[in-house]
């Protein structure tokens, strides 16, 4: 019986303490600060817990749904929840940083309490886009996402949240009704909203001339690219990743740990739920464009990552990077490729939000993100130039690290699908190499000559305890990778051959020939 | 005329009666005085005959020799109209019984509108129509005009006067023109000729009607007359027009469409979709450039009558069962916003520059939270109701085979998010100056705060109004 109900327990259980602090907190004091950092803690943490429960009781080796529920809604809708190998570990990374995220925003003072509800809100969303099995639902998760965050950047930001805000709100909106567009088409053709059916609905991959243009893969070429142009754009890669930098300087250091760890899954995800397994006649059409947008992306943004003067653009920059590994992995359409990809959004999850994590602590104290503006920090903070060197490193993809693992697997899965574009997004493990260790030099080694550095103090215990758990995760996934890679291999398996399975035979220049 | 044609007349002539004894009263009595009380006691009795017409009524029958008919569908469109009348009426008491606004003759006459929108919407003949429709619009012209010493009001109130003829007009050489060509007023008649065939004249007649009609919910391209009479009125005003006539009109468009040219969608259908693709676009580009929050809501409402056409248009049970549904969230909204709206003032006079919201979530943080649930809920951005209503009408649009036009409506809405964004932006970004002052009676506060809570607690059931919506329309289309 609880197995039917325990997705949506786990989903709506941080609204439940968003309302709560929402009617029932009131004053503005030290106390009711406290207290409701206290209960978004504490409900963060027992999400978790309870999602633990799912993964234990979870059974890889079953590809299909598990934990479905299903009941009617309104609008001869259904409300469907339900996870299998490839959402599964993206809940748990969710419900993993959220009490991360929540503790490290400890020194936060205003508005705390609607600080608290925009996270805790935020969570909601972002676990019921992974557990959506409904069309209409997870449109509904995808999109409300935006209205927390977009409060976050703009609320609690830097200087210029606002620009920042809106720059966010609108490239992803723009994006998505593309995707809102493809999604009533969709429904057109297959009458059912129902994820699990639109999985094996056959869509339309006849060649048809549009406007004096074939369109080879038909329909579902056209579907592709509404949802590419959504997924593209939140994941995000080049040419429309120029939203991110701008969000995560002004964002707060929690909200920038949501941004890069979380919601960039969101658009990863979706390509893993909805573009190959649904559209695999126009991802093979597209594919090789998405591979050299991602090998680009790889090069291009990790030069731009070493011109970079503020630390927060930095980190987002190479965040574009390491997001190119994975739609490279993607569609590779391979074990060793979506495997991989998989493997580099969990991992850099961990790492990103760690890298924010890092910033944040030197701009509590300095209150600057300038990389000018530091130096010779290991003199005064040893415990912080560890731990900053174990994530710098992980970032780089040193073996023994779970970074080092996604960014192997991806190139492997690459290197069997097209090696001109593995020689390219190669290059880019230098690269990364170059900007992250030279990032770490002009921060942290060298003489501590700043006269306002002298009295900075090094990491507390809270701070040093928030660190735990992601390096803890950071090492295990890189010396024991087969934690994840069991839990998603089959599912991943049988995405991948149902996808082999739907390319037309005869190949698509020869399907085009018969239909003219 | 028999018993039974009195009984299912019965909530029009207690109305009516009501009204005309009010008149009355007032006149020998107090005058003025009396206007609060009756401002309470016309709402109670709005209430009271939603619940009489939404408990007892059952079955369709047609009464008058053809003349009103009442079945599941009226009594729906009644209900909302009723109840949205009267949430307007108890909120406006305060506003202007503190402006010096509040004239006993202001519950009579919106007492008189509603029962002229009763009427419409139970009319089963052009006769009836016209009937209805006239006494709600002469009795929309006066109010508009209530604030008498104010040259903006009272050129609202002509403004409207003088374009509401031109539609009277428009609307009776096209109900003139169905006449002559089907020989008879009554619906059913129409019916079975246009069946039969449809003469060119009969179809001349019918876009004459519709246009008349779209003039009265306000839909491009006959909705010039909208933002100044919503700008120039005093704003209790606005909140009644943006609410129960737009429901009452959209009933009629309707019942005309459905028990009068029922056989023939392929005529209207493209009329219908035209006025909706026209309104949801310009309500959305237009309000852009506003300032003024009164104009905005205007096209904000000619934007979401777009929305509610598109159910009309295409011409399924499931279409006017996504209307109906479609009216009773915008209704519901509207309350909630003109309830904020009414409270807006600086030094007690009242205001509606938007500007004049910068940094207001800091100085009321729970009032600036309903608004924000308020304004995404009208931009239908998920997950407020405001989403599902958008949703149930491209559904609709959909399931009939329209795509192309549910794809306008998809588009239209992210155009139109971007102005209601901007007044969220003022609230919780704006510049730095002190904001307006919200002083809100109980009444209004109660109203925001609950709208808001609907908004975020319908996505459960919507509470519970599909099935009621789907019997009526399923009355309606047959």
């Amino acid at each position: 019986m609880m197995d039917n109900q325990l997705l949506s327990i786990i989903t709506f259980l941080p609204l439940v303490a968003a309302l709560i602090l929402a009617l029932f907190m009131r004053g503005d004091d030290a106390a009711a600060r406290a207290g409701a950092k206290w209960l978004a803690l504490f409900t963060t943490s027992a999400t978790f817990v309870i999602s633990l429960f799912v993964l234990f009781r979870f059974d890889p080796s079953n590809t299909g749904f598990q934990f479905v529920e299903e009941r009617q809604w309104i609008l001869g809708l259904t409300y469907r929840m339900g996870v299998d190998g490839i959402s599964i570990l993206f809940v748990m990374l969710t419900t993993f940083l959220m009490p991360i995220t929540i503790w490290s925003c400890w020194g936060v003072e205003t508005r705390v309490k609607e600080y608290m509800i925009a996270f805790l809100v935020l969570e909601t969303l972002m676990l019921g886009v992974f557990m959506a099995l409904d069309l209409v639902l997870f449109y509904l998760f995808f999109e409300a996402g935006l209205i927390p965050m977009f409060l976050i950047i703009g609320i609690w930001g830097g200087k210029d949240r606002i620009y920042a805000a809106f720059k966010f709100f609108l490239y992803t909106f723009l994006g998505s009704v593309l995707m809102l567009v493809a999604m009533i088409v969709m429904y057109f053709d297959a009458g059912t909203t129902d994820i699990t059916k639109l999985l094996v609905h056959d869509f339309g991959s006849e060649t048809f001339s549009l406007l004096g243009i074939q369109v080879v893969g038909g329909l579902q070429t056209m579907l592709f690219l509404a949802f590419f142009a959504s997924f593209a754009v939140k994941l995000p890669m080049w040419p429309v990743h120029t939203w991110l930098p701008d969000a995560h300087v002004q964002a707060p250091t929690a909200g920038s740990v949501v941004l890069a760890a979380i919601l960039l899954k969101l658009g990863g995800y979706g390509f893993l739920r909805f573009s190959l397994p649904m559209f695999p006649v126009g991802s093979e059409v597209m594919a090789p464009l998405v591979l050299w947008l991602s090998a680009i992306a790889i090069v291009y943004t990790s030069l731009v990552a070493l011109a970079q003067t503020d630390m927060k653009k930095l980190i987002a920059y190479s965040s574009v990077a390491h997001m190119g590994y994975v739609t490279m992995g993607i569609f590779a359409v391979n074990q060793q490729g979506v495997d991989g990809a998989i493997f580099q959004m969990l991992s850099h999850g961990f790492i990103s939000g760690a890298l924010f994590l890092c910033v944040g602590v030197i701009y509590d104290r300095m209150h600057t993100r300038e990389i000018d503006a530091y130096g010779g920090l290991v003199n005064r903070m040893p415990a912080y130039a560890l731990v900053f060197m174990f994530f710098t490193m992980a970032n780089v993809g040193l073996p023994g690290t779970s970074g080092f693992v996604g960014e192997f697997l991806t190139l492997t899965g690459i290197f069997q699908a097209n090696t001109w574009v593995a020689a390219v997004a190669t290059t880019g493990v230098i690269l990364s190499a170059a900007y992250a260790l030279w990032l770490y030099r002009r921060v942290v080694l060298g003489d501590l000559i700043k006269e306002a550095l002298r009295s900075i103090t090094d990491m507390d215990r809270r701070e040093k305890a928030i660190f735990a758990p992601l390096i803890a995760m950071t090492l295990i996934l890189g010396i024991y990778p087969s934690l994840v890679t069991d839990i998603i291999g089959p599912s991943v398996g049988a995405l991948v051959a149902d996808y082999e399975a739907a390319q037309p035979a005869e190949g698509l220049a020869l399907k085009e020939g018969t239909t003219e | 005329m028999t018993p039974a044609d009195f009984q299912t007349l019965l909530p029009e002539i207690v109305l009516a009666g009501y009204a005309m004894a009010a008149l009355l009263a007032a006149v020998y009595t107090s005058k003025d005085k009396l206007a609060p009380t009756l401002v309470w006691a016309t709402a109670g009795l709005f209430v009271a005959l939603a619940l009489y017409i939404g408990g007892t009524g059952e079955g369709e029958r047609t009464v008058f020799g053809g003349l009103f008919t009442d079945d599941p569908f009226a009594r729906f469109a009644k209900v909302t109209t009723l109840l949205s009348a009267a949430a307007v009426l108890v909120m406006s008491q305060d506003y202007m019984t503190r402006r010096d606004l509040l004239r006993f003759e202001y519950p009579v006459l919106v007492t008189l509108a509603v029962v002229g929108m009763m009427v419409m919407i139970s009319s089963a003949d052009l006769v009836t129509l016209y009937m209805g429709l006239e006494l709600q619009s002469l009795s929309l012209y006066v109010v508009a005009s209530m604030r008498r010493d104010s040259a903006r009001s009272s050129e609202a109130g002509l403004k409207y006067f003088v374009l509401g003829a031109l539609s009277s007009g428009l609307l009776l050489y096209g109900a003139s023109l169905v006449y002559g060509y089907a020989g008879t007023t009554q619906f059913a008649g129409i019916l079975s000729t246009v069946r039969d065939g449809v003469p060119l004249g009969l179809l001349f007649g019918l876009v004459f009607m519709l246009a008349g009609l779209a003039f009265k919910v306000s839909a491009a391209p006959f909705h010039m007359w909208t933002p100044d009479v919503y700008e120039g009125s005093p704003t209790p005003v606005t909140a009644f027009f943006a609410t129960a006539p737009k429901v009452a009109a959209m009933a009629l468009i309707a019942r005309l469409v459905q028990d009068a040219f029922g056989g023939i969608p392929g005529q209207w259908g493209q009329v219908l979709a035209g006025l909706a693709v026209a309104s949801m676009f310009l309500g959305a580009v237009a309000a852009i450039g506003q300032r003024d929050i009164k104009r905005l809501m205007a096209y904000s409402s000619i934007a979401h009558m777009g929305y509610a056409l598109i159910g009309l248009a295409v011409g399924t049970a499931y279409g006017v069962q996504a209307t109906l549904i479609y009216m009773a969230i915008y209704v519901t909204m509207n309350v909630g916003t003109f309830a904020f709206i009414l409270s807006m003032e600086r030094d007690g006079r009242p205001v509606s520059d938007i500007a004049g919201l910068n940094q207001f979530a800091v100085k009321e943080p729970l009032k600036a939270l309903a608004m924000l649930v308020l304004l995404f809920s009208l931009a239908g951005v998920p997950p407020m109701v405001g989403f599902f209503g958008k949703f149930y009408v491209l559904k609709a649009a959909v399931d009939a085979g329209w795509v192309w036009l549910a794809v306008a409506g998809a588009v239209a809405s992210v155009i139109g998010a971007f102005y209601y964004l901007r007044l969220v932006y003022f609230m919780y970004f704006g510049a730095e100056q002190e904001p307006v002052d919200s002083r809100m009676a109980p009444v209004q506060w109660g109203m925001l705060v609950a709208v808001a809570a609907i908004m975020l607690l319908g996505i459960v059931n919507l509470f519970g109004i599909e099935p009621i919506a789907a019997t009526a329309a399923e009355a309606l289309v047959r």
